[in-house]
């Protein structure tokens, strides 16, 4: 989001904090993310009145209430029309929708899609913990199949949407995954997601202590994590493991694990390239996390420049403007064929 | 035209005209060149589109058949009339669709080659209408429209296809002749109109006057009518339909407010001309956007209101269904938004191009709990303008969203209308605070002591940051809030407010006897023009009937229960079971009877006229008839 404004003074994290207090669940994911969040917006060099929150329904959705900017509690997955209205309205602002895998996904889903590919410039947090938290317990749209909820007593049958390969679908120009257990991975993705233009959409994995606690835990855990994720960085090997003795070798476009030496990795192991204009390439690696023995990729899938909606729209105004003349409003409320009725 | 019959011209106070035929045919272009040309004449006009929601439904059958009436007169008229003076069909689907309107002695004008056997059986015709004798009560003119056009357009490089569509406007131009109407207008038309296709223009061109000629020439016709320009008040006048009206006001309002406009919507029958007419206005700082749904439509208004814009959603009964809990969100965050409601027949999809007024209870009533908004209702076409401004101004200045009933009728129907001076508007008002309200903090949900309306702060403004939503919120300082006290206090804040509207609007004026007397005949929307002339024509008449007609539908305006209190009785007429009635009968306990009508086609005078025969009102005073002018 680059919204030009003056720099100002010095902004802290402790200028984001709001003075409410905090009530989501201890021990919640949620926690984690806000702090991050209020620690990346002062180094955006953005002025807090130029920011407003937007958020649906949901935990994650409290959200606007604990950060000290604009903010705005909407209804059930509408966020994304709300910050649209609003960012075509007002193009100086800069706009973060915080959502969840409820909100987003499931009542809201098509007003994510839409707002993805409008490319309206904006950052989706969306908090995906698998789960329904507020409504206490039913299975989301990210659920596992078989699932045993409230809802769903003898198992869910839905299968679930993968967030990235949607996004993907919906062809989103920056889309990144990061997880509630890794502050720093978080602050680094989600300043590259404030900083580019256009629609950026990061999906964390967030842990929901009460419903669904330990969803990610192969990895939030620090311990099995490097076996089991892939942290993509632009320019480098798809390499992993505890001991960087892993890589993804791609067999025509079947992706395959193997092992080496962790010195040179073997022919066949792609360098990412996450500003690659095909999205095939994302997403091949959006589809990893759901195969046996792949890891699950973190970090940028995917960063590529369009217009934005907003610039488009403005672009038209403007030279729509160079044609206007002084008195053009009232020829158009006069209209071309009048006549008159005299005394 | 050297060679002149005489013919005799007669002179007639109004005529009805009425264009039918295939929906392919072309007859809303005809009836609205028609109309066009009548107006710049200085007839006073009023019009009804009829079409199906089809685009092309199976050529020659029922279902396509697309009517357009146009009324044009010498005075001043408030519907597209009764029945129609003139037929004009252009198949047998046509005729059997439209006859029964037609009084008998009345002008039929059909076009004999496409009487064809296989129209016929499509029609449900056994035998071919205009050949059996069954047609004697009309003054029936067969014309060979097809070959006439065919002949006419020998030399045209088109194809038969395409000469075949040139004959509406044939038929545009015999009606030209007989109802003594010059070409220009639409000549000029047609020119601009097909700029890059010369031998479309110039085939049409050859119809339209082979039309003009055929009613010279021919020695079929033997009078031909004139209508002589209508006493309207001075001024300077363009046709001008609801919906152009309705966006031409949203424009103006913004204008007036010294901001831009933002309209989101969704495409739907017979709203999407408003977004259609705005997206065009772009030069003007119109902000116009598509959404993907009506519910993303009504979200992006409220956040471009959010962020000081004049926001504006339209959409038709299903679509406001849609918006309903985002409407509810709009109350809650006391933001100003207009919505426009363009109600068509219903329930579900029900009847999406015919007029119906059956949205009334959804727009006062249809959200969760209490959620009061202002709803207000124009009368005419061109009333749509004014009311589309006076909805930005009572949202603004209140902080709440208005809703606008509208109706297909008055969407699509035209009139003439005063231009508006751009100078003679009023100013609106918009104040963004800048500054904070309570000992350095920003009380978002302080009030204006008088309005009940709360700071219209817009992100961007230092030292206000502030946050706002759906839940329940303390009052003045906004903050969530579930305590029981606060939340009664807020729900009847709201009310309050919106109550308080009742004393900024307008008192309600009676058409008759303002004193009272035996009968009122209330009315809302766009009833109006029938409702009037049949209350004009029972007065004339002698009959103690007198009409009101609502504007403001929530809040009523304040003298509306005195109004109804000096009545012996009153008839509420509805295109739709009683809505109306039944918020009269609810709010003063007033036993109004019904005149329900729910064809998705408005109502004839002669209808309202009939009901209040029906009812025998008491005679009025021969004093009191003279108050009828």
């Amino acid at each position: 989001m680059a919204t030009e404004t003056a720099t100002p003074p010095a902004l802290t994290k402790k200028d984001f904090i709001a003075g409410q207090d905090v009530r989501w669940c201890p021990g919640c994911g949620d926690y984690a993310i806000l702090s991050t969040a209020q620690g990346v917006l002062p180094k955006l060099g953005i002025a807090r009145e130029n920011i407003v929150v937007i958020s649906g329904i949901g935990c994650s959705s409290r959200f606007p209430y604990y950060v000290n900017t604009y903010g705005f509690h909407s209804i059930h997955g509408r966020a994304p029309t709300f910050a649209t209205g609003l960012k075509l309205a007002r193009p100086d602002l800069s706009i973060w929708i915080v959502t969840g895998d409820g909100d987003g996904l499931s009542i809201g889903g098509n007003h994510l899609i839409h707002i993805l590919r409008r490319n309206v410039d904006c950052t989706i947090l969306l908090f995906n913990n698998r789960i329904y938290g507020l409504t206490k317990g039913q299975c989301s749209p990210t659920s596992e199949m078989n699932k045993k909820t409230k809802s769903t007593p003898l198992g869910s049958i839905d299968y679930p949407v993968n967030p990235i390969s949607l996004a993907l679908a919906a062809e989103a120009t920056f889309i990144a995954r990061t997880l509630d257990t890794d502050p720093k991975h978080m602050g680094k993705i989600l300043l590259q997601a404030a900083q580019h233009k256009g629609t950026s959409f990061v999906e964390i994995f967030q842990n929901c202590i009460i419903f669904n606690d330990k969803a990610f835990e192969s990895v939030s855990d620090k311990t099995t994590r490097p076996d089991n994720a892939i942290y993509l960085e632009h320019g480098q090997p798809l390499v992993y493991g505890k001991d960087g003795h892993r890589a993804i070798r791609l067999n025509g476009w079947k992706p395959e694990p193997v092992t080496f030496d962790g010195a040179v990795p073997p022919d066949g192991v792609p360098v990412h390239d996450e500003t690659a204009e095909d999205p095939s390439w994302a997403y091949l690696l959006s589809r990893m996390d759901h195969q046996e023995g792949f890891p699950v990729p973190m970090g940028v899938f995917r960063r590529v420049h369009r217009d934005t909606y907003e610039d488009l729209m403005t672009r038209q105004i403007d030279e729509a403007r160079k044609k206007l003349g002084p008195d053009d409003l009232q020829n158009l409320l006069t209209g071309e064929d009048t006549w008159t009725v005299s005394q | 035209m050297s060679e002149t019959r005489r013919i005799a011209v007669e002179d007639l106070d109004n005529i009805v005209i009425r264009f039918a035929g295939d929906s392919g045919d072309g007859m809303q272009l005809t009836g609205m060149q028609f109309t066009d040309t009548s107006a710049i004449l200085g007839n006073d006009i009023s019009t009804l589109p009829d079409f199906p929601a089809e685009i092309r439904a199976p050529a020659g059958s029922l279902a396509g058949v697309s009517g357009f009436q146009v009324n044009f007169s010498n005075f001043d008229i408030r519907t597209p009339g009764d029945a129609p003076t003139a037929l004009v069909v252009m198949n047998p689907a046509a005729l059997k669709t439209n006859l029964s309107d037609l009084d008998t002695g009345g002008i039929l004008i059909a076009n004999e080659d496409a009487f064809t056997p296989d129209n016929l059986r499509q029609a449900g015709y056994a035998a071919n209408p205009l050949e059996d004798g069954g047609l004697k009560a009309y003054r029936l003119y067969k014309v060979p429209i097809t070959k006439l056009v065919d002949n006419a357009l020998k030399e045209s490089p088109l194809t038969f296809r395409q000469k075949e569509r040139c004959k509406n406007f044939f038929a545009l131009g015999l009606a030209y002749w007989m109802f003594s109407r010059p070409l220009e207008s639409t000549l000029k038309w047609i020119k601009e109109k097909f700029k890059k296709n010369p031998d479309m223009a110039d085939a049409n061109v050859r119809a339209l006057n082979a039309g003009f000629y055929y009613g010279e020439t021919t020695e079929s016709f033997e009078v031909r009518y004139q209508v002589r320009k209508a006493k309207i008040a001075p001024g300077t006048y363009r046709k001008i339909t609801g919906n152009e009206a309705m966006a031409l006001g949203l424009l103006c309002a913004a204008e007036k407010a010294g901001t831009h406009l933002f309209m989101a919507g969704y495409p739907i029958t017979p709203a999407s001309d408003i977004l259609h007419e705005l997206a065009k206005h772009r030069k003007f700082g119109v902000k116009t956007f598509q959404a993907e749904d009506e519910i993303s439509a009504i979200g992006a208004a409220i956040g471009a209101a959010f962020g000081g814009a004049l926001a504006v959603t339209a959409s038709s009964g299903p679509g406001i269904a849609l918006k309903g809990e985002a409407i509810g969100l709009a109350i809650m965050l006391e933001l100003p938004l207009v919505i426009c409601d363009v109600q068509r027949g219903g329930p579900s999809t029900g009847l999406p191009t015919k007029t119906e007024q059956a949205d009334l209870l959804q727009a006062i009533c249809g959200r969760n709990s209490e959620s009061p908004l202002a709803v207000i209702a124009p009368a005419t076409p061109g009333e749509c303008f004014d009311m589309a401004f006076e909805a930005f101004r009572i949202a603004t200045k209140y902080m709440t969203p208005v809703m606008i009933l509208s109706d297909g009728y008055l969407a699509n129907g035209a009139e003439p209308w005063a231009v508006r001076k751009l100078e003679d508007l009023p100013e609106i008002p918009v104040v963004h605070p800048t500054r904070t309200n309570g000992d350095g903090a920003f009380l978002p949900y302080k009030r204006d002591p008088r309005t009940l309306a709360r700071p219209w702060a817009i992100p961007g403004t230092p030292g206000l940051e502030h946050r706002i939503g759906g839940i329940e919120k303390a009052d003045v300082t906004g903050n969530v809030s579930y305590d029981p006290d606060n939340h009664e206090h807020m729900v009847r804040t709201r009310q309050a407010k919106v109550d308080g509207i009742a004393a900024d609007i307008p008192a309600l004026e009676i058409f008759g006897s303002p004193s009272g007397g035996d009968l009122l005949v209330l009315g809302w929307g766009s009833t109006y023009g029938a409702i009037a002339s049949a209350v004009e024509q029972a007065r004339q008449d002698g009959m103690d009937v007198s009409a009101a007609h609502l504007r403001y539908m929530n809040p009523f305006p304040e003298n509306l229960g005195d109004v109804l209190k000096s009545f012996g009785r009153v008839l509420i007429p509805e295109m739709n079971l009683g809505q109306l009635r039944m918020l009269v009968r609810a709010r003063f306990l007033v036993d109004a009877m019904g005149l329900n009508k729910v064809k998705g086609q408005p109502f004839k005078i002669k209808e309202i006229f009939q009901k209040i025969l029906d009812l025998r009102p008491k005679s009025l005073a021969a004093g009191r008839r003279a108050a009828v002018a």
